[in-house]
C-alpha cells in the first residue's frame, strides 16, 4: 500500500507541475486549434475527392483530425515529455541518485509522466474539441460507454507511449548523446502513430504495417474506438501486447544500464 | 572592418546616419554571433550531420503526407501534385529561410521569464541581434535544403509555359516569402514580451502559417483566406505569385497585378514587426529576481 502512496503522489505531482504553466497550456490549446482547422480543411476537400476514404465518412474523418489534436500531448505524440530529462539525468550522471531512491525507476517515471498526460487531456484536450465541435459537424459518440471505452484506450495508448520513450532514453547510457535516437523515434512517432494522417489511408501494405506497430496503439487506435470503427476489446488486446512487450525490454535494458552506472567518487 | 570609419561621414545628415550604422552594427554583430555558434556547432560533425538530417526529415513527412493523400486522390481542391508541391517548396523554402536566419526568436519568451534578457541588455550590441542568433542552428539547413528539392521537382513536373516574368517570379516570391515569416517571427517575439509563457502562440503562426500555405488555396474558407490576405498576409508568400505562375484565379477578388505586391507586402511587414519590436522591447520589465 505504501508504494502505491509513493506513485500516486509522484502522479499528482506530474499533474501539478504541468498545470503550474496556465499561460503556455493556454498558448498550446490556441496551436492545437489553429493546426485543427489547417487539417480539417484539408481532410475535407481529401474526403470531399474521396469520399469514404480508408472507411470514415466525411463527420468522422473531421472527428479524428479534433481528437487527435486533443490527444496529441496526451500520448506524448510530438515527444518532448520526460524522455529529455532522463537523457539529461544519465548525461549527468544524476541518474546514479535515481537508482539510490527506494523507488522503481521505470514506475517512478510512469507515474510522472501518467500524471503528465492526465493533465494535457484535460489542460490541452477539451477547448480544442469543443471547438472543433463547435465549427465543424463532427460526428461524436453519444452514449457515455462509448467515450469511457475510449478513455480506457487513451491509457493504454500512454503506457504505450511511455514504454517507447523509455526505451528510448535508456540509450543515452550507451550512446551519452541521446538526441539523435530521440529525434528518429520522434519522427517514427509522428508517422506511424496516425497524426500525420489516419493508418488506413495509408497505401497497401505500408498501411498494414504501420497498423500492427506499436505506435498505432497512440492515436489511431484510441480514436478508432471513438469513432465506433474498432472493437474496443481486441483494441485493448493490442494495445496491452505492446505494452508489456515494451515495458519488459525496458526492464531488461534498464538492469543492463544498471550495471553499466560508474559512480565517480568525490 | 571598415564599419566603424565610416560613420559620421554618411551624405544623409546624422540621424538617418545613425540609422544606418545601428543596422550595419546589427548585422555585423549578427554575424559574428552566428559565425561562433556554427564553429561550436561543428566540434561535433557527427551530432551536426545528425540533427540537419533529422530537421530534413522531420520536415519531409509533412510532403510525405502530401503524396500519401495524392497515392489515394488525383486533385485536392482541383490542384495537381505538381501544383501542390509548387506550392509546398515555394513557402516550405521561404520559411525555411526565415526560420534558419530568425529561429530563435521564439526563445525570448523564456529569456524574459528567467531574467537572462537583461544579460543581453547590458552589452553594447542591438539586442535583436543577439537575440536572433542565438543558439544559431545551422541545422536548420535541412528545412531549407527539404523545400528546394520538392520545388526543383515540382519545376521540373509542372506543365507550364515559362515566360520570363514567370521565371522571375520564382526568386521574387522566395525572397519576400522569406521577408514575411521573417516578420512574423520578430512580431511574435515582440509578443512575448508580454505575453512571455506563450512561445506556442508565435509557433502556430510560423510552423502553422507554414502548414497552411502548402495546401492551395481553394482548399480553406473565404474567411479563413481573407483573414491571411489581408490581416496577416502570409497569402503574399506563395499563393499568390504562384496562381500567377499556374495561371489560375485568386479566390478572392484581387486584381492581377497583386501577384507582383509581395516585396511591397514584405517590406511593410517588416517596418510593422521592427515597430512592434521597439515597443515590446521599451516596455520590457526585468523580472528582478
Amino acid at each position: 500500500m505504501g508504494a502505491g502512496r509513493l506513485y500516486a503522489a509522484v502522479a499528482a505531482g506530474g499533474f501539478r507541475r504541468y498545470a503550474t504553466y496556465r499561460t503556455a497550456t493556454a498558448a498550446g490549446v490556441f496551436t492545437n486549434t489553429v493546426f485543427g482547422l489547417i487539417l480539417a480543411y484539408t481532410y475535407l476537400a481529401l474526403w470531399h475527392e474521396r469520399p469514404h476514404l480508408g472507411g470514415y465518412d466525411e463527420g468522422q474523418a473531421l472527428t479524428y483530425v479534433w481528437t487527435g489534436q486533443a490527444l496529441l500531448m496526451t500520448v506524448s505524440a510530438m515527444g518532448g515529455g520526460f524522455e529529455d530529462e532522463l537523457i539529461e539525468r544519465i548525461r549527468t550522471g544524476d541518474i546514479a541518485i535515481d537508482l539510490y531512491r527506494p523507488a522503481d525507476l521505470q514506475l517512478w517515471w510512469l507515474s510522472a509522466d501518467a500524471g503528465r498526460a492526465l493533465f494535457h487531456l484535460l489542460g490541452r484536450g477539451v477547448v480544442p474539441l469543443v471547438v472543433g465541435a463547435l465549427l465543424f459537424p463532427l460526428a461524436l459518440p453519444t452514449s457515455p460507454l462509448t467515450w469511457l471505452a475510449f478513455l480506457i484506450a487513451v491509457g493504454f495508448g500512454v503506457v504505450v507511449s511511455f514504454a517507447i520513450r523509455f526505451v528510448v532514453a535508456l540509450c543515452a547510457f550507451w550512446l551519452l548523446d541521446g538526441a539523435g535516437v530521440a529525434q528518429l523515434s520522434w519522427l517514427l512517432a509522428v508517422f506511424c502513430s496516425g497524426m500525420l494522417l489516419p493508418l488506413n489511408v495509408f497505401p497497401g501494405a505500408l498501411g498494414e504495417i504501420v497498423r500492427v506497430l506499436p505506435w498505432s496503439a497512440l492515436l489511431q487506435a484510441p480514436l478508432d474506438v471513438l469513432l465506433g470503427t474498432a472493437d474496443p476489446l481486441s483494441t485493448y488486446a493490442f494495445q496491452g501486447a505492446w505494452a508489456v512487450v515494451l515495458l519488459a525490454a525496458g526492464r531488461l535494458v534498464q538492469s543492463a544500464a544498471t550495471r553499466r552506472v560508474v559512480v565517480q567518487g568525490g | 572592418m571598415a564599419d566603424t570609419e565610416s560613420r559620421g561621414t554618411e551624405p544623409y545628415g546624422p540621424a538617418r546616419a545613425e540609422a544606418y550604422g545601428r543596422v550595419r552594427e546589427g548585422l555585423r554583430a549578427y554575424r559574428l554571433i552566428t559565425a561562433m555558434w556554427i564553429r561550436s556547432t561543428m566540434a561535433y560533425r557527427a551530432s551536426f550531420a545528425m540533427t540537419t538530417f533529422g530537421n530534413f526529415a522531420g520536415t519531409a513527412l509533412d510532403f510525405v503526407a502530401i503524396m500519401l493523400m495524392f497515392s489515394r486522390i488525383d486533385t485536392l481542391g482541383g490542384y495537381s501534385l505538381p501544383e501542390v508541391a509548387f506550392l509546398y517548396g515555394l513557402s516550405a523554402t521561404a520559411f525555411g529561410l526565415a526560420d534558419l536566419a530568425l529561429g530563435s526568436m521564439d526563445r525570448l519568451g523564456r529569456r524574459v521569464r528567467d531574467g537572462t534578457l537583461d544579460t543581453l541588455l547590458v552589452r553594447p550590441v542591438p539586442v535583436l541581434a543577439q537575440v536572433a542568433a542565438d543558439r544559431f542552428g545551422l541545422r536548420r539547413l535541412g528545412r531549407v535544403t527539404q523545400g528546394v528539392l520538392v520545388l526543383g521537382y515540382a519545376v521540373a513536373a509542372l506543365d507550364v509555359s515559362w515566360t520570363p516574368l514567370k521565371v522571375l517570379m520564382v526568386p521574387l516570391a522566395l525572397a519576400s516569402g522569406a521577408g514575411i515569416f521573417c516578420a512574423v517571427f520578430v512580431a511574435g517575439a515582440a509578443f512575448q514580451f508580454v505575453a512571455q509563457d506563450a512561445s506556442e502562440v508565435q509557433n502556430s503562426f510560423t510552423y502553422g502559417g507554414q502548414t497552411l500555405l502548402q495546401y492551395p488555396p481553394t482548399v480553406f474558407a473565404k474567411d479563413l483566406l481573407r483573414g491571411v490576405t489581408f490581416v496577416l498576409p502570409l497569402a503574399f508568400v506563395n499563393w499568390l505569385p504562384a496562381l500567377y505562375v499556374l495561371g489560375r484565379p485568386y479566390p478572392l477578388d484581387l486584381p492581377s497585378w497583386a501577384a507582383f505586391a509581395p516585396p511591397l507586402v514584405a517590406a511593410g511587414c517588416c517596418a510593422l514587426s521592427g515597430l512592434a519590436w521597439r515597443v515590446g522591447l521599451r516596455s520590457y520589465r526585468s523580472t528582478g529576481s
